[in-house]
Formats: C-alpha cells, structure tokens, sequence
C-alpha cells in the first residue's frame, strides 16, 4: 500500500492516514450526534447540566411524545410521498434525456443543454414570487402535488447532466454489438444499457431524494394547512413563541434521519462503480 | 454464407465527403482485407456494411439482397470489435449465446453451440467467468467466440488483433485464418497492418482518403501495385522511390536520376523522351556489382543474420537493400547498384499512376 522502507516507517504510515480519516469522520459525524444526544437529554438536565458529551440520564421521552402528541407522523408521510414521487419521476425523465444527448444527434442539441444549464443559475428567491403566483392560479398551492411539480422541475436539469455523464462513460459499440446480436435499439438500452446504468440512476435517486426531503424554501411559501406541510417545515412548529423545544426537535430530526438512510442501504448495492469493468480491452 | 456487393456506395458527414463511391463484389466465401492508413475509412465502410452506419448514396447487397435499409438485427452478419464490447454483466456463455437467446433458440440447442464454439477456442473453462475477470487476449476470444456461435452470413471484423502483444498478434491471425478455412464464411476484415492483410487476405483492398485505389491479390498488389501510394504501403520495408527521367533513342528506353546514374528500363513501356516519372525499386531488387550504373556511398548496414539491409545514400536519397546473407560494406565506402529493367516499377511524377 504505501512504500516505506522500513516496517515501523510503514506501520506509521498506516497509523497517521487512519488518524487523519477518523479525525476527517469524526468531524463529519458530529453534528449528528450533538443532534442524537440533546434528543435523549431530558428537558430538566437539558439546561443544568452545561455542555457535557453524554447526559448523566437519558430517555426516550422526546420520541414517544414526538411520535404520540404532535402531527409529526403525518409529516412525515408527506415527505416521503414527495420525495420518493419527485425522485421517481425526475430519474426516469432525466434518464430518458441523459440517454438522448448522450447518444443522438438532433437539432438544437446544443441549445437545449444550454437552457438546461441556464436554469441552473437563477437564485432561488428571485423566481418564488413568480412561481408562487403561478401555482396559486392553477390551484396547485398548498398542495403536495404542487410541491412535487416543483421539485421535478428544479432538479430535473442536473439530473439529466449527471444520467448524461454515465450514459457517456458507457461504450456505444456494446449498444452496437447488441444490435448486431439481434436487439432493436429499444431491447439494447434494456438488456445491456440499463443493467449498466443501473448505479447512475441509484446516484441520480439518492440525489434527488435527499434534495426534495431537505427542501425547505418552496415547502414554506406553498403550503400552509397543517396536513400538507412536511417534516422540513414541521420541524419549525418546535420553535413556540416564547422556547424552542430543543428535545423534541432533536428527536423528529433523527427520526427523519431513519427513511433517507434506509434509502441509501437499499440503494447501496446499485451504487458500487466499476460495473462496466471488462467492457473493452485492457 | 453470402456473397456482398457495393455500387456506388457513398458517404458524407455534411459537407464532409469521407468515401466516394465504393464498388467492390466479393465472392461467397471470400476473406476480404480493407487496409489503409488511419482515417481513411475502413471502419466506416464496414460499419455501413453492418448497418450501423448510414448509406448517402449507392447500394449495399448481401447475397440477393438490397439491405440499404434492413436493420443491422436482420442483415445476418456478426461483428469483432476492436474493443471486444463484451456485456460487461453477462458471464462468457451468456455474452456468446446472447445472440440465440435473442432468436428464441432452444436451451438446448444454445447450451450446445456455445459449447462448440467455446471448444474451438479453447474457452470451456471460462464459460461461467465475467469479462472484467479475463485477459485482454481471452476477452478477443470471447468476442470471436460470439460471433461464431451464430453463424451468420457474413463475419465483419474491425481491428480485432490491434489490442494485442506481437506474439499473441501473430498467433491469433493464424487461428482466424484457420478458422475462415472451415467455417468458409464470407469475411472483411479491417485493419491497418499489411502484413495482417497480406497474410490473411484472399483479396485485399487498399483504401486512402476514402477512395479505393486497388483491389486484388495480395502477391498481385506487391508485385503490380496500381499507383505509387498502394506501391509504397504495401511490403516491408518499403519501396525506395526516387525521382527520374525518361531518356529514349530508337529501340532503347533509360530513366535518368537526379546525378546523372542511368537504368535501362523495357523499351515496350507508354513514355516518351523527357517524361517525368518515380521510379519504385523494391529492397529486395538493387543488387551490388562493381559494374553498376548507380553509383552513391554506405549510410547504415544492419546485419540480421539471415539477411542484410543496407542503406545507401543515392542521388541524394537514402535507398534501402535487402540481400540475403552477409554483405561486406562499411558505412562512408563508395558502393555501386544495379538493377534488372523487369524489376523496376515507374509512376508518373504527376498523379502516381502506374506505368509499368
Ligand atoms: N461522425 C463523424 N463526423 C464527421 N466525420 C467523421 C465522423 N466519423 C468519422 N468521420 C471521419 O471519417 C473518416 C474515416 O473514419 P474511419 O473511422 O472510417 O477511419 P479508419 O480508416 O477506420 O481509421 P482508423 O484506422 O484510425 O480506425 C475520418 O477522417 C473521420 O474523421
Ligand atoms: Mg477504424
């Protein structure tokens, strides 16, 4: 692995490089676990005990009266609907377009890769005046179906970009030796380009899911009946007038934690690279 | 099996003309070499043979058929990649039977021509291996081993062996000449490397600039070679060309060089008195005698053992020799060449057409 001259030099090599990721992980992870323990920390030692690592008590309380006293279930399902919808729907059209400008030539090819780059320079705040007005007339406000309108549209740009890449990175002369076996090109993309795309469309889902579970901005401005908002704008209802309940807010946190992980285990194995190894020479 | 005929076949991109009206007929049977040097466009000719490139004007038929328009799925014809495009997530019997799988074949009857297939290359224990577990050589296998399984009318080759070390090059031209001679299937095969061409083929093609200079024999193009660029691209090393005149008087004919040296050549050839010609000299041709006309000095000898190439400086150009066995020069010693009238190739100075 890393060229020494000596077994000690070596083992110290080895012994600095772990040093450094697990310093680079903790640095990650420890939001997430400030996040974790306030949301075990009862309300009384929240504030007495002064910044400690662990709390000398910990409970469940945070959980059971986020989950039994608040609509925060209901949230949750409206961002799961939402997010899994919205990711569904921009993966499948942005593969479709990803596969076009990779592997067609048409006419305004060049133009429409450039107006897809160019929605990607609009600050937010300057188009939600517009689009608030737009969705209010075609009723779509306060509404989750509005919400995943919206959330297509932003993300369906960069998506197609990235469906593109991989589509790029895979060799045209397999979809040719498939259509020289016998395949028209439709049985080609399914039975040789879509197995091998099948970790860019997974990258592509994750992406999308965790940008449309975290939104917060249009979630705020579209809706405002409390069985349509999700969990991002739920997460607000902690913060009273006079305190922030700090416990419970931690607790639905983790909690919306649990399907974007679930997510990603069940997508893991579609996200392992390399799969076109073997393809070509070499 | 079948034969396949272009007419007229051509190919723009835009404005671009990168093959101008290709007519070839090759025989049921025939293996068929398109040679030329890069970009001149034998891939693409053989890509719209195969149907994955377009066609801007002519014909294309294999056997009987028009197949201008059939897609490349029912021209009947199978394909090696220069990059083997091997299915990356399909094992080796899955990537060979992929073809029959596709035309609904029995298990059974798949089973058993891969089976047989594989055992002609030798490939039987890696049948249940995935593409990225083979070598760069075992991969070429497979690919041809995809290709046979389903014998089809017409195999398309396209650079097979350029990914490949010398040895296992050499090594696998034989085993698909050997294999085109049981199979009898009609072949093209598209390379770059003449000596792959003059090897294999039954017939070769030499292509440039996207227009067919000469098609034939690969002993007839070394030995008649059509213009001064098929005259220079094939054989190796290469023929020295040098310019010269013609000098005519009565029943003699003579080229002159550039110093003065004089070679008798056929009095029957179509030049006149002060024609500009190249004259093409085959290695193997000039040969050294204290009598010879040509007169220049020893640049570099290489001695090979079996033979010696020589290099002369002659009317200002380096001309190489072959000869057999060992030669007795030094480099800076005065050396004379000569060589027989029946040996030597003249083009005209303008086009490189050839005159005899
Ligand atoms: N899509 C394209 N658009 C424009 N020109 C092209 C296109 N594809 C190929 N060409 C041109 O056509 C010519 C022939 O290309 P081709 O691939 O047939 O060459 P080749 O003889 O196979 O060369 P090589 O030995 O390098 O593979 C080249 O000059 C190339 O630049
Ligand atoms: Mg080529």
């Amino acid at each position: 692995m890393i060229a020494g001259r000596s077994r000690a030099k070596r083992r110290l090599a080895a012994a600095g490089l772990y040093a450094a990721v697990g310093l680079y992980v903790a640095f990650a992870l420890f939001p997430l676990f400030w996040t974790f323990k306030i949301s075990v920390t009862p309300q009384s030692l929240l504030y007495g005990e002064g910044i400690t690592v662990w709390p000398s008590a910990a409970t469940l309380d945070n959980y059971a009266r986020v989950l039994r006293a608040t609509d925060f279930p209901r949230y949750f399902l409206n961002s799961v609907v939402v997010s899994v919808t919205t990711a569904a729907i921009v993966t499948l059209v942005a593969s479709a377009a990803g596969y076009s400008l990779s592997r067609f030539r048409f006419r305004g090819k060049a133009a429409v890769a450039f107006l897809l780059l160019l929605t990607q320079t609009f600050p937010l705040v300057m188009v939600i005046p517009p689009i608030y007005r737009l969705m209010g007339e075609i009723g779509l406000t306060n509404s989750l179906t509005g919400l995943i309108v919206i959330y297509t549209a932003f993300n369906v740009a960069f998506a197609t970009f990235l469906m593109q890449s991989y589509f790029d990175g895979i060799p045209k002369d397999l979809e040719e030796a498939a259509m020289i076996d016998g395949c028209t090109r439709v049985e080609a993309l399914r039975r040789v380009i879509v197995p091998l795309t099948l970790p860019g469309m997974g990258a592509t889902l994750g992406f999308v899911f965790t940008a449309a579970w975290s939104e917060l901005l249009f979630a705020l401005m579209l809706i405002n009946s409390e069985n349509q908002k999700t969990f991002a704008v739920g997460l607000l209802t902690f913060i009273g007038k006079f305190a922030v309940d700090w416990g419970q807010m931690m607790a639905a946190s983790v909690l919306a934690l649990v399907p974007a992980c679930l997510f990603f285990a069940f997508l893991q194995r579609y996200l392992v690279t390399g799969l076109t190894a073997g393809a070509v020479k070499g | 099996m079948a034969s396949v005929t272009l007419r007229n076949v051509q190919k723009r991109y835009g404005a671009l003309n990168v093959l101008s009206a290709v007519d070839l007929a090759i025989a049921d049977g025939e293996f068929i070499v398109l040679v030329g040097p890069s970009g001149c466009g034998k891939s693409t000719l053989l890509r719209m043979i195969a149907g994955l490139e377009d066609i801007s004007a002519g014909e294309i038929r294999i056997g009987e058929r028009l197949v201008n328009d059939v897609a490349p799925k029912d021209r009947d014809i199978a394909m090696v990649f220069q990059s083997y495009a091997l299915y990356p997530h399909m094992d080796v019997a899955a990537n060979m039977g992929f073809s029959l799988a596709l035309r609904k074949a029995a298990r059974q009857t798949i089973a058993e021509r891969v089976a047989g297939a594989a055992g002609r290359l030798g490939l039987e224990a890696l049948l249940a291996r995935l593409p990225r577990q083979l070598s760069g050589g075992q991969r070429q296998r497979v690919a041809m081993g995809r290709a046979i399984v389903r014998d089809p009318q017409v195999f398309l080759f396209d650079e097979p062996l350029s990914n490949l070390d010398a040895k296992l090059r050499v090594h696998m031209r034989a085993e698909i000449k050997a294999l085109h001679q049981s199979l009898k299937t009609t072949a093209i095969y598209v390379t770059h490397d003449q000596i792959e061409a003059m090897t294999m083929a039954d017939r070769i093609v030499v292509m440039h600039d996207g227009v067919v200079q000469q098609v034939g024999a690969p002993l007839d193009l070394y030995d008649r070679p059509a213009n001064a660029f098929v005259a220079g691209f094939i054989g190796s090393p290469a023929m020295n060309f040098l310019p010269a005149r013609v000098w005519r008087a009565g029943d003699e004919a003579a080229v002159v060089l550039a110093d003065g040296g004089t070679l008798a050549i056929d009095a029957a050839l179509p030049v006149r008195d002060g024609d500009l010609v190249t004259l093409g000299v085959r290695p193997e041709h000039p040969r050294i005698a204290a009598s010879g006309a040509l007169a220049g000095e020893v640049a570099v000898v290489e001695p090979l053992g079996l033979s010696t190439q020589l290099y002369a400086t002659l009317a200002g150009q380096q001309v190489c020799s072959l000869a057999m066995g060992r030669v007795a020069a030094a480099p800076g010693e005065p050396i004379r060449l000569t060589a027989e009238p029946g040996d030597l190739h003249l083009f005209q100075r303008e086009t490189g057409q050839r005159i005899g």
